[in-house]
């Protein structure tokens, strides 16, 4: 898992020096924008390199069950049976129509089953972020100011702990302990039944259950979809918050070393104010950088989360076909969420450029 | 001759010179430079990895079962059996002992990991070094690359390796080496960004700057000069991305690409397996392998963070002055007999 | 009470890995109203410490004794900073005390606006309306000239040059009208055109508004022209304590002494410089005398251009603009210039690490225009280099008989370092250092004796053309003075042209045989000594020897008054 513990993402230097020597911020998006491409050129590319090594995926689906001849004919029907390369760029073109396959288990284009399901691991990640944006950052900074007390040092654990979990034993601890044992909260899925069938009936319904239940106007929906967000959210979240409090604290502790905290302290201003804004703002712009990265971590906590909660979205199906052995599933999810993370890694560092002031101006 | 005392409260980042070997080993290095906290973080993280390896190393002494063992003299273990006398973590649904499990599955993680980061740490670094020092498109395309496998959840592709390699079910080796390699291809990139980053930091330094004045030829630089300048951080490295591939051999597993159980215990295998017991209220086929999992990784990460901490002059502690009066009295004491005159022999002294 | 700062007996140690430091050693010494202080030393003389301790702003590792009484702002009552509680000491800083920091580039904060950092001080001691604090920085901003206030209020501190930052510090500590600026190395990061203004500014402070000034520094020039009274320190303790005059006319203690002898002075080369003209001539008609050309120059640069490309698509910047000069053999030219001038790019160039984009440049006869690696590798040989950071030029990691064999190894004259060992004793003793010094790693060595080994490893194979590239500028004066005079020796005793580049005008003096002046990439101005300093003709020259403080008070008065006229001078054009 890419969890951004790695030193070179904690330097401070790195990201602004970088950018500022781009020139100005208009062509340091253009530059950026066009990145875009090669990345998920290579993503696409490696995925399906790879899958094709391992033979066709219709062999590996449906092996037992056909006979030869049956398989034959159905490979020849898929064009499997051609070389590799005519294939590749057949897949490049689709690819650049937004055609990502079918799926070969209950044959539905992979783009659909991302519709149906992409709502939901959005709306997990959500919860994630805002679990970890709440806890990650204000705990980072107090690490930070109280750096070397008892409080710090307690909060380190406390964020190793986070990360040396892993999602679905925390999901299964959770579980067990709020849903088996206190009986606080449900199981598992991403709402109750009775909930889903209620808003099955709107019209323009988002996939996005809390988006959805806010729609049906009732409070008893939006609090059942709230419930059963509780713990895969905190599951997911801890995790990323615990690499948030980290880059907060080691970030921000690099920033309050610098002169120029010294000399706003040289003129008065408080400890709590040098650490909120002195020492935090210019720590912000390497911060967010890293909170780009962990979009990755992200994703694939939510491929393991949504398992541990049966919570039906992009991850939970991705799982299912990975069981199913359909690999063009698993390709055209995988190749899908590659395009994702390019487009969010986009965003993040356009954000980063857009508030560091040495590159707007 | 010229004396530098040591500037305001900002001692060199360097190691303390002629420490003997044992002060210039790796981690012992720091053990002695640590304080406080840090040092206690230091060593507990140290005294868990012991541990961790240890269990590993006598695994067939300690673990009462084999980790495929579903009977003994006294007939079948039975499913879901609670803890007991005889089982004293309970069995599991497939009636394996869990304590067993646990056991071997400590050698199976360290097996993953020693395979994973050598394999990736060689690769990684090399690509890293030709390709910052030498640039131009070769670089270029490396870092595309790159950074594209970077910011790609590892998991995802660590799933996508492992079924090309093991076709998703697997032996113990051919599980061991898919659940490697993959978390090995995972990995390259990030000792390659590290590794590059620092070679390129490095080849700015005047010192290669000189060595190039002087004419020394790329490979002589390369390797006379930045990369061992650039590996400082490996031991840093090497800890994390053990704790991380340990997580992604227990993702892998928790999602049905790991290791069969007859083969191999596999913590995250087992989770996968408990998964339907903790909602009937069964808690030990899944606290026992995932807090195994837990304690592996905090270990290992406490010695990284660690290490990373003393290594970065912003973020090390320093041994704070004594209490007022101790110090006082010593110094002064110092002081008094060594004058500004005789001040600047003491200190080449303490240079030296 | 007259006294803004008393200090009595302070004494401060540093925890570090080696033990217990003893930084400042029973200090005592007084400020008083409106006066100018200058703590004078060099590194590790405990100067910056004592003054921080002014404000309390000593990191934790510290142990502080004594007591540091300040007065505050009204005059009414003083505290002890060293028992003042945090907060305080919040409420001192800003309003009785504030710091002026050594490089403006860092002590201001990259993300706010330099408004609102002026602000700041404001708003630490009292509620102020975003408008009313808006309207003080403007105003400070135009007490300490920066142009458009109004404006300028808004901008990030990126958009300024590095005087204007140093204003806009400067302005900052002013914001709540402090009794007294604590200054640490005010102008040392700037350049001396630029540190004559800075000084100025200092200087209209004590005048107009009272303010006392602590003023750290190691520069003499810069205390001969400031201070009022000096406090010299060495090795954390007080050598010496007197009004400026004084001192620089009749030092009392060695120490003192010895510090102002080795600060280099305009003129003082000029004897040595007859010396080896002299020499050189002797030696240009033995080489005539068995017909080897003696003209023929190490290095000629004609119409010599350097662009650096632009990144994406942007303009490239021309770093060296049509200059020409030319290094006959055994002499020493000095490339003087401030930063961005292109005189480090010249050097670059000249060593082979930096292409030329246009014009020629000629290294014992090699042009450098299309420059290939192969070819010119031979010749690498013939030159050798020293660079500026003496921490930084060494391989941490090879110890110092291993770096000087390094250039012996490569060049295939040795097999390994240690079959080089011999030849390194003797550069080593060349150099002044002791043999055993080889089996050292870098960080055990002090800045001046990295510095003679990496004189060493530069005459390794004895070069005909040595480039040493600001070698003194990391070094503390005495030490300076000391790596000048071995650099002198040894040219004389090698005889090796050389090019030496540095920002300062004095060091360059000291040791050229002709100065060329670069400004902004182009050459200004080329002669010897006695002719670019004593008859300059450019009115930049004029300006850069007219700023550059010389360490005598009387005189530096005067010389404040032709600055001001050249400055009135120039402006009036």
């Amino acid at each position: 898992m890419t969890t951004g513990l790695l030193p070179s993402d904690a330097t401070t230097s790195a990201a602004p020096a970088r950018r500022s020597a781009g020139g100005g911020l208009g062509r340091y998006l253009l530059v950026r924008f066009l990145l875009i491409f090669p990345t998920i050129f290579i993503l696409v590319t490696l995925v399906f390199l790879l899958m094709r090594t391992i033979g066709d995926p219709i062999t590996a689906a449906q092996g037992g069950r056909l006979t030869a001849d049956q398989l034959a004919e159905r490979i020849s029907a898929a064009g499997y049976d051609r070389p590799v390369l005519v294939q590749y760029f057949e897949y490049l073109g689709q690819i650049f129509t937004g055609n990502f396959g079918n799926t070969i288990s209950d044959n539905r284009p992979v783009t659909e089953v991302l519709l149906t399901y992409g709502g939901a691991t959005l709306e997990l990640a959500f919860y994630a972020l805002i679990v970890a944006f709440i806890v990650g950052i204000p705990l980072g900074m107090l690490a930070a100011s109280l750096r070397d007390r008892a409080p710090d040092a307690f909060l380190r654990i406390f964020a190793i702990l986070c990360y040396a979990t892993p999602v679905f034993f925390a999901g299964l601890l959770l579980k067990l302990v709020f849903s088996v044992w206190l009986q606080w909260l449900p199981v598992a899925g991403r709402a109750s039944t009775r909930t889903e069938l209620a808003m099955q009936t709107l019209p323009n319904k988002t996939g996005i259950y809390l988006i959805d239940s806010i729609m049906l106007g009732s409070p008893t929906a939006i609090g059942d979809v709230l419930s059963h967000a509780v713990l895969p959210g905190i599951a997911l979240g801890l995790l990323t918050a615990g690499v948030f409090l980290r880059l907060v604290r080691t970030n921000v502790i690099g920033t309050l070393g610098t002169d120029y905290v010294d000399a706003a302290r040289s003129r008065g201003v408080s400890e709590f104010r040098l650490v909120r804004k002195h020492a935090y703002r210019p720590a912000l712009i390497p911060i967010i950088t890293v909170i780009g990265l962990q979009i990755a971590l992200l994703l694939g906590g939510a491929v393991l989360t949504e398992t541990t909660f049966e919570w039906k979205g992009l991850g939970f199906q991705l799982a299912g076909y990975l069981a199913a052995r359909d690999f063009v599933a698993v390709q055209g999810i995988v190749a899908l969420l590659a395009v994702f993370v390019a487009l969010t890694n986009f965003v993040v560092d356009v954000i980063a450029a857009v508030i560091d002031p040495r590159v707007r101006y | 001759m010229t004396t530098e005392l040591v500037p305001s409260g900002h001692p060199t980042a360097l190691p303390p010179a002629n420490s003997g070997f044992w002060g210039r080993l790796p981690v012992l290095k720091q053990l002695r430079q640590s304080v406080g906290l840090q040092r206690g973080m230091l060593v507990a993280g140290l005294a868990i990895t012991a541990v961790f390896l240890l269990v590993a190393a006598f695994a067939p002494l300690i673990a009462p079962y084999g980790f495929a063992q579903l009977r003994d003299d006294a007939g079948p273990f039975g499913a879901q059996q609670p803890p007991s006398a005889a089982h004293i973590m309970g069995t599991t649904v497939g009636g394996y002992d869990v304590f067993s499990r646990v056991i071997w599955g400590t050698q199976t993680a360290v097996l993953v990991i020693v395979v994973a980061v050598v394999f990736s740490i060689f690769i990684g670094i090399l690509l890293g070094l030709v390709s910052g020092y030498l640039g131009g498109w070769l670089d270029r395309v490396l870092v595309v690359i790159g950074d594209a496998v970077y910011a790609f959840p590892s998991l995802l592709l660590a799933i996508v390796l492992s079924i090309v390699i093991s076709g998703g079910q697997s032996s113990l080796w051919g599980g061991i080496f898919a659940a490697a390699l993959s978390i090995t291809v995972v990995f390259i990139p990030q000792y390659y960004r590290v590794i590059r980053a620092e070679t390129i930091r490095i080849k700015a330094e005047p010192y290669v700057e000189s060595a190039k004045m002087l004419g020394a030829s790329a490979p002589r630089i390369m390797f006379r000069h930045v990369l061992r300048n650039a590996t400082r951080t490996l031991p840093i490295i090497f800890t994390l991305n053990s704790s991380e591939a340990l997580l992604t051999l227990a993702g892998l597993g928790f999602l049905g690409f790991g290791i069969e159980p007859t083969a191999a215990a596999e913590w995250g295998y087992d989770l996968n397996k408990a998964l339907s017991d903790v909602t009937s209220g069964i808690w030990w086929t899944a606290l026992y392998p995932g807090l195994a999992i837990v304690l592996a990784v905090l270990g290992i990460t406490l010695v990284g963070e660690s290490l990373n901490d003393l290594a970065d002059p912003r973020l090390r502690t320093r041994r704070r002055a004594k209490v007022r009066t101790a110090t006082a009295a010593a110094t002064t004491a110092a002081s008094t007999t060594a004058g500004p005159a005789s001040a600047p022999a003491a200190n080449t002294e303490e240079k030296a | 009470m007259n006294d803004v700062v008393e200090i009595t007996d302070l004494s401060i140690s540093f925890a570090t890995d080696g033990g217990t430091v003893r930084a400042v050693d029973g200090v005592s010494l007084t400020v008083r109203k409106g006066e100018v202080l200058a703590i004078v030393g060099e590194s590790g003389s405990g100067k910056s410490v004592t003054a921080k301790s002014i404000l309390g702003l000593l990191p934790e590792t510290a142990t502080t004794e004594g007591a540091v009484l300040l007065a505050s702002r009204d005059g009414s009552h003083t505290n002890d900073i060293i028992s003042l509680s945090p907060s305080q000491l919040r409420e001192v800083r800003g309003t009785d005390v504030s710091m002026v920091f050594q490089e403006p580039s860092t002590a201001l904060n990259p993300v706010f606006t330099v408004g609102w950092q002026i602000a700041e001080g404001l708003r630490a001691h009292g509620k102020v309306s975003k408008a009313e604090a808006r309207r003080e920085a403007i105003e400070i901003l135009r007490k300490v000239g920066i142009p458009e206030p109004e404006v300028r209020v808004d901008h990030y501190p990126h958009q300024f040059s590095g005087g204007q930052k140093q204003r806009i510090v400067i302005a900052a500590a002013l914001v709540l009208n402090p009794g007294l600026i604590v200054a640490d190395e005010p102008t040392t990061a700037l350049d001396v055109t630029v540190q004559a203004e800075i000084l100025d500014l200092l200087r209209r402070l004590r005048d107009e508004f009272g303010t006392a000034i602590v003023l750290i520094t190691h520069n003499m020039g810069v205390v001969a022209d400031l201070a009022d009274r000096v406090v010299v320190m060495y090795q954390g303790l007080v050598v010496e304590e007197a009004d400026v005059k004084t001192l620089f006319a009749s030092p009392q203690d060695p120490y003192t002494e010895r510090l102002l002898d080795a600060v280099p002075r305009i003129g003082q080369g000029r004897v040595h410089t007859a010396e080896r003209e002299a020499a050189r001539a002797v030696a240009r008609e033995a080489r005539a005398a068995v017909g080897e050309s003696a003209l023929a120059p190490v290095v000629e640069a004609s119409h010599l251009t350097i662009d650096y490309p632009g990144r994406f698509g942007r303009k490239g910047f021309r770093a060296v603009d049509d200059v020409s000069f030319r290094i006959a053999p055994g002499e020493v030219l000095g490339l003087v210039g401030e930063s961005g001038s292109g005189k480090t790019t010249i050097g670059r160039a000249l060593g082979g690490l930096t292409r030329i984009t246009g014009g020629s440049l000629t290294v014992h006869g090699f042009e450098m225009l299309g420059f290939s690696e192969r070819r010119f590798k031979p010749l690498r040989a013939d030159i050798g280099f020293v660079f500026q950071d003496p921490a930084a030029s060494f391989n941490p990691l090879l110890t110092i008989a291993d770096a000087v064999a390094e250039p012996l190894v490569i060049h295939g004259r040795a097999e390994s370092p240690r079959d080089a060992r011999r030849r390194v004793d003797e550069l080593l003793e060349a150099v002044q250092l002791p043999r055993s010094f080889g089996d050292r790693f870098p960080h055990e060595l002090s800045g001046g004796q990295r510095q003679r080994a990496s004189l060493a490893r530069g005459i390794a194979l004895e070069p005909s053309l040595l480039i040493a590239d600001e070698p003194t500028s990391a070094l503390d004066v005495s030490v300076q003075a000391r790596v000048l005079e071995l650099f002198a020796e040894l040219q004389r005793e090698f005889g090796f042209a050389a090019l030496f580049i540095s920002h300062d005008l004095a060091v360059v003096d000291l040791l050229a045989d002709r100065i060329a002046v670069l400004y902004r990439g182009r050459l200004v101005e080329e002669g010897t000594g006695a002719e670019v300093l004593d008859h300059p003709s450019d009115p930049y020259t004029r300006r850069l020897i007219a700023s550059l403080p010389v360490p005598d008070p009387v005189e530096q008065a005067a010389r404040r008054a032709e600055l001001a006229s050249i400055q009135a001078d120039s402006r009036g054009r």
